[in-house]
């Protein structure tokens, strides 16, 4: 049942990533499933029991009689200190992995989150200011390496969570929440916001990117880049209409002159693989769609229609989907 | 139909027991308990927000300098003097003494009117609004809500005077009304003095 | 107003005339024309009748089940494959507030209430409820508060921020237009009609109860439902003050939940589950009693374990007040406080085990029959039992961080108050069906709808389990192609139809067996609590003459009830007595008939609405309050003012 189980949810982990209790990827969550198989094995061992007497009960022709009473009294008293025995074992054991889960870890890699109504705001931090990197919806971290993240809320309370990795954690406006987590195998694995969080907190996922240290390494370091200048005159085109107009005050491109922060940094926009929060594959196809009608895509998403012409949003598209 | 017709075994003569229950016999007496039973949990929750509320923030008060005691204090002295009035129209009503129940009553009318007096200046007097912060919206609620507590139980005490003063208050259970707004007055009283030590007393700590 | 004083003065008997001697015809009709209602507009509205006021209360609650069930339907159609279009984000998340709200406020709690209102008099031998008119009062403002919550949702106002309302989501800043105001207004309808059936049930269960009916004779459902009474008192107050402080943060600019000024965000999820969970066991206790009243009758034996039932019922209401927390274990509390909070939640399987324990010694030690009742008491331990186990994991925090908001704890409640609270529910409509209306309801469809809704059930919610656990959270309007949710998504949706026929079915029978059902006679089950000493339906003032109780199954144990003398029969007259042993100490009066509660709740109901747009509707909304309130207090000369 449980091979089973962890086959099925891997065999789906090919497309979008995968998003599943079932498959841990890191010693918490495979520690939590072993907790979770625990408590439904013997949760389950008990249900039978229970049915199993119920049926007995029912069959049972009983003879009224003063010792009868007196039997049940005492199986009644059986069961019942059983039961708080059995209640015992479980919260002892539930109480062992919450230690066993918040132990701190030494010198882990610190990533903020913050979540905005709907999508995810990531900041690698450093010692060097410089090596600071804003990104969004996309969290890359190396395999082996324990991650430390710091949850905070822009407007409503949002909760992260990536089930292969870890058990969900709030971000809440007004307070700071820590979490932490380490991917012992590379791949990609979806996370969901799981605490409803306005019209769109369907589409409100985000993806981990686990990768070899040196992989990560190299993705970091791409990322601290400035945005690549464009190479044709479309994308240049592309560029000039995206800093002049309504796009730039609420979108950062680093290395031009857009720099609103209401929205995701697009900086890298086209190395992530998903637009607007897990909903589209990345291309220029989506991001012309995207640009075009967000609101049908994404209803009551925060992103306004902008007016223009056919070949200003191909434009547009052709220059974000250089940036990677 | 049957169990009409059938002819029942009578076991227990009723007859001679009082037509109206008093004090813990009397249904309205266990309501008012009920109900006080309900303002009190809210009294607490509200308490407990305030207590919460301080325990969160890095200073309490919020950006305002403690409140004035002068019109609480007043306030509270008025309450609680208001007890002794309180307890003898309660006695009065427990002896049917129709004359000076009256009277008592409308001592406590006016007793009832009284604090609301100094209680329109200590709204002023917690030198914070409700909008303000969440100091104040706190402290203002806390305030309100017993002021309502204050004016519903005016407005009871009043009609119930003016009961007392028509062919209806010559009755048993007008008695027992007198006696259970007595004892709802007592419960507005005690329940003012957790509140004024929060309010006035953790600004201070 | 004035044909209740007609009415009142039309007293032809002479003052002061007994029971003790009347012959049975002369005192129901004597009785009768004191107690009953008139067939009119005015009788309608101004009855004070626990019976009656009970079917309309048990009947409105279904009528919302139906609606509730309605909205779960246009769920499931949604969610049957990824990406549909049928229902945008706006109107789902309407609808599954609507469907949440609905349930718990306007069904589950009313339901509970309303079958209390209609029995605890009966069972305990009095002639009505106490508090009559508030009783009436308190339908009204119910029925108001869920006209309120549906005439919105139809125009589109209805609530979008879930049945919890989390700040900062229904807050000033984020919860636009009127829609979180009206959710957090039909909250203190619903509040205040709960709280005041919650006092007329404590006092009626500890001053009105037989002669002899001494605290160990109490039939446990009244036990359960007076266990139930002091949580709604303690609870409820908690969510009064948490839909007020967000009104006025919505409404006045006040800032308790606002941290840019001092305010919390988890201040508001404190107060809500401080409400919330016990509300789990307001819903569920009164469950328990009636199936500690069903199964004895069907065992055809007394309970097994009486002390100890009532010991785990007081035990679950006040353990019910220290678990609030685990709906928070993902909001980053301290984690030691978190395991209390475990320890405390696990510690509460253990009244429930005692409860099932009990209940499985009955069935072993009696004689069961199977009819429709037990049955549905069967289909209650088979699910009942996985939501509690559930329960328990969801009580773990590290347990819980996984499955906390997601399908699994979906399937986990609807288990619990389905399962534990719905099929009982069932259950004791058959059970007392007869007696609300003299007819029986039809065995052979009462065991097709338990077996609809029993199979149903559990094809629609037992996948969710592992939905959730394949990692699909709650409350979001649809999904990708690309997550592997679809097909257990359609299978549940489908499932979902066989749970709506059974419950449909449920209803046709119900119409049907009140018009055309074989008729009951007194008591068709042979049980042996007192509202079956009585005529099915009884008459309008319960009991000819008050029983005299001697033991727990007056029925059974009593080859012949005896009954007292000496009350009044040209006032509304009853028994007062005393806490613990039930010796009579008074026969007070019982309020009349009267239309001012129904006035009062028009002019409470123009008030609460009316603050949603302005906070001074609370000043000059309460003047008519006032005047209503002082027509219905104000002495009116009938015998009943006598003393």
């Amino acid at each position: 049942m449980r091979a089973l189980a962890t086959s099925l949810a891997l065999l789906c982990a090919g497309c979008t990533g995968s998003q599943t209790v079932l498959a841990p990827m890191g010693p918490q969550a495979a520690q939590l499933n072993w907790l979770l198989w625990s408590f439904i094995l013997i949760c389950g061992i008990i249900w039978l029991l229970v049915m199993f007497v119920l049926v007995l009960a029912l069959r049972y022709a009983a003879v009224p009689s003063q010792r009868g009473e007196r039997r049940a009294a005492v199986i009644v008293g059986v069961s019942v200190a059983a039961s708080a025995l059995v209640i015992i074992v479980l919260t002892v054991m539930s109480y062992a992995a919450t230690r066993g889960l918040s132990v701190a870890a030494d010198d882990p890699l610190v990533i903020r989150l913050r979540g905005y109504q709907w999508w995810w705001e990531v900041t690698y931090t450093d010692r060097r200011p410089d090596r600071m990197l804003v990104t969004a919806n996309e969290i890359h971290v190396p395999v082996g390496h324990p991650i430390n993240i710091e949850l905070s809320a822009a407007d409503v309370i949002h909760s992260f969570w990536v089930p292969n990795l870890v058990g969900k954690q709030d971000l809440i406006p007004g307070r700071r929440n820590d979490l932490t987590f380490t991917a012992s195998r590379p791949g990609v694995y979806r996370g969901q916001c799981a605490e409803f969080c306005g019209l769109q907190h369907a589409h409100m996922a985000l993806l981990v990117i686990a990768e070899e240290p040196a992989a990560f390494e190299a993705w970091r370091d791409a990322q601290l880049q400035v945005a690549r200048p464009p190479e044709t005159i479309e994308q240049e085109a592309g560029r000039t209409f995206f800093v002049s107009q309504p796009c730039a005050a609420c979108h950062t491109v680093r290395g031009t002159n857009a720099a609103g922060t209401l929205g995701p940094d697009l900086t890298h926009v086209a190395s992530r693989r998903t637009i607007a929060a897990g909903l589209l594959e990345t291309t220029r196809g989506s991001l012309a769609a995207w640009i075009a009608d967000p609101q049908t895509i994404k209803p009551g998403n925060n992103m306004p229609m902008v007016t223009m012409t056919p070949e200003q949003l191909r434009a547009v598209s052709a220059w974000l989907v250089d940036l990677q | 139909m049957t169990s009409i017709l059938q002819k029942p075994r009578m076991a227990f003569d009723l007859s001679e027991l009082p037509l109206h229950g008093k004090r813990s016999a009397s249904l309205t007496w266990w309501g008012t308990l009920g109900f006080m039973l309900i303002e009190g949990s809210g009294f607490a929750l509200v308490l407990a927000v305030y207590l919460y509320l301080a325990s969160i923030a890095t200073e309490w008060p919020l950006g305002a300098p403690p409140p004035d005691l002068l019109p609480g204090t007043i306030v509270t002295a008025v309450l609680l003097l208001s007890l002794i009035p309180n307890m003898l129209v309660s006695r009065w009503a427990r002896q049917e003494d129709l004359r000076k129940v009256r009277i008592g009553m409308i001592v406590m009318a006016l007793l009832g009117i009284a604090p609301l007096v100094p209680r329109a200046f200590e709204f002023s007097a917690l030198n914070v609004l409700w909008d303000s912060n969440a100091y104040g919206s706190i402290t203002w609620t806390l305030l309100g809500l017993h002021t309502t507590h204050l004016i519903t139980d005016l407005i009871d005490t009043l009609v119930l005077s003016a009961l007392m003063f028509t062919r209806h208050g010559r009755n048993p259970r007008r008695f027992g009304d007198v006696q259970d707004n007595a004892m709802y007055w007592n419960f507005v009283v005690l329940t003012w003095l957790p509140i004024y030590a929060s309010l006035y007393g953790i600004p201070r700590l | 107003m004035m044909r209740a004083e007609a009415g009142d003065l039309q007293h032809s008997i002479a003052p002061d005339m007994r029971d003790t001697d009347l012959a049975p015809e002369v005192l129901d009709r004597q009785l009768e024309r004191v107690w009953g209602t008139p067939a009119t507009l005015w009788g309608i509205l101004a009855t004070v009748d626990h019976k009656r006021i009970g079917r309309r209360y048990v009947a409105t609650a279904f009528i919302f089940l139906a609606m509730g069930g309605v909205l779960a339907l246009l769920m499931r159609l949604q969610l049957a494959g990824p990406e549909r279009r049928l229902i945008g984000p706006d109107r789902y998340n309407q609808i599954f507030t609507m469907h949440g709200a609905n349930m718990m406020f306007l069904f589950a709690v009313p339901v509970m209430e309303a079958i209390a209102v209609y029995l605890v008099p009966l069972m305990v031998g009095t002639r009505n409820i106490a508090f009559p008119r508030l009783n009436a009062f308190s339908y009204w403002i119910y029925l108001a508060g869920g006209v309120l919550l549906w005439v919105a949702f139809a125009l589109d106002m209805g609530p979008d921020i879930g049945w919890f309302a989390y700040v900062p989501l229904s807050g000033p800043q984020y919860g636009s237009g009127k829609r979180a105001d009206i959710w957090a207004q039909m909250i203190t309808f619903t509040e205040i009609a709960a709280l005041a059936v919650a006092v007329e049930l404590v006092v009626t269960v500890l001053k009105q109860r037989a002669p002899g009916m001494s605290l160990d004779r109490v039939p446990l459902f009244v036990w359960a439902m007076l266990v139930t009474s002091f949580c709604v008192i303690m609870a409820m107050p908690a969510i009064m003050v948490a839909s007020t402080s967000l009104i006025l943060d919505r409404l006045v600019g006040t800032h308790f939940y606002n941290p840019a000024e001092g305010g919390d965000v988890l201040l508001w999820q404190h107060l809500f589950w401080f409400f919330g969970h016990p509300e789990v066991y307001i819903i569920f206790l009164p469950a328990v009693g009636m199936i500690s009243g069903i199964l004895p009758t069907f065992a055809r034996r007394p309970i097994f374990g009486y002390l100890p039932l009532v010991l785990a019922l007081i035990a679950t209401g006040i353990l019910a007040f220290g678990l609030w927390v685990h709906h928070m274990f993902a909001t980053g509390l301290p984690r030691l406080g978190e395991s209390f909070f475990t320890a405390s939640s696990m510690a509460i399987a253990i009244p429930n085990g005692v409860q099932i324990f009990c209940w499985l010694a009955t069935l072993a030690l009696g004689r069961p029959v199977l009819a429709a009742p037990l049955l549905f008491v069967l289909a209650f331990f088979f699910t009942f039992i996985i939501g509690g186990l559930s329960g328990v994991m969801v009580a773990s925090v590290p347990l819980d961080t996984q499955v906390h908001d997601t399908y699994f704890v979906v399937a986990h409640f609807h288990y619990v108050l389905i399962g534990g609270a719905v099929f009982p529910l069932m259950g004791a409509i058959y059970y007392w069906f007869p007696k609300l209306t003299g007819r029986m309801m039809s065995e052979r469809v009462g065991r097709v709808v338990c077996g609809l809704v029993f199979v149903g059930f559990n094809l629609t919610f037992f996948p969710m389990h592992i939905l959730g656990l394949q990692g699909m959270p709650r409350r979001i309007y649809t999904y990708q192609p690309d997550m592997p949710w679809g097909g257990l998504n359609l299978f549940v949706s489908l499932s979902s139809c066989l749970l709506a026929a059974g419950f449909l079915i449920f209803f046709i029978d119900i119409m049907r067996c009140m018009r055309w059902g074989l008729p009951a006679g007194d008591n068709p089950w042979n049980a042996a609590t007192l509202e079956w000493a009585t005529t099915s339906p009884p008459r309008s003032y319960n009991f000819a003459r008050i029983p005299v109780v001697s033991s727990a199954n007056p029925l059974w144990d009593e080859p012949e009830l005896l009954v007292s003398s000496g009350l009044r029969v040209e006032r509304r007259e009853l028994v007062i007595s005393t806490v613990a042993a039930a010796v009579p100490e008074a026969r007070d009066a019982s309020p009349a008939n009267s239309i001012w509660p129904f006035f009062a709740a028009i002019a409470t109901t123009g008030m609460l609405i009316s603050s949603i747009f302005t906070p001074w509707a609370v000043v000059w909304g309460s003047l008519p309050v006032m005047v209503t309130l002082i027509g219905w207090f104000w002495p009116k000369s009938t015998p009943e003012d006598q003393a």
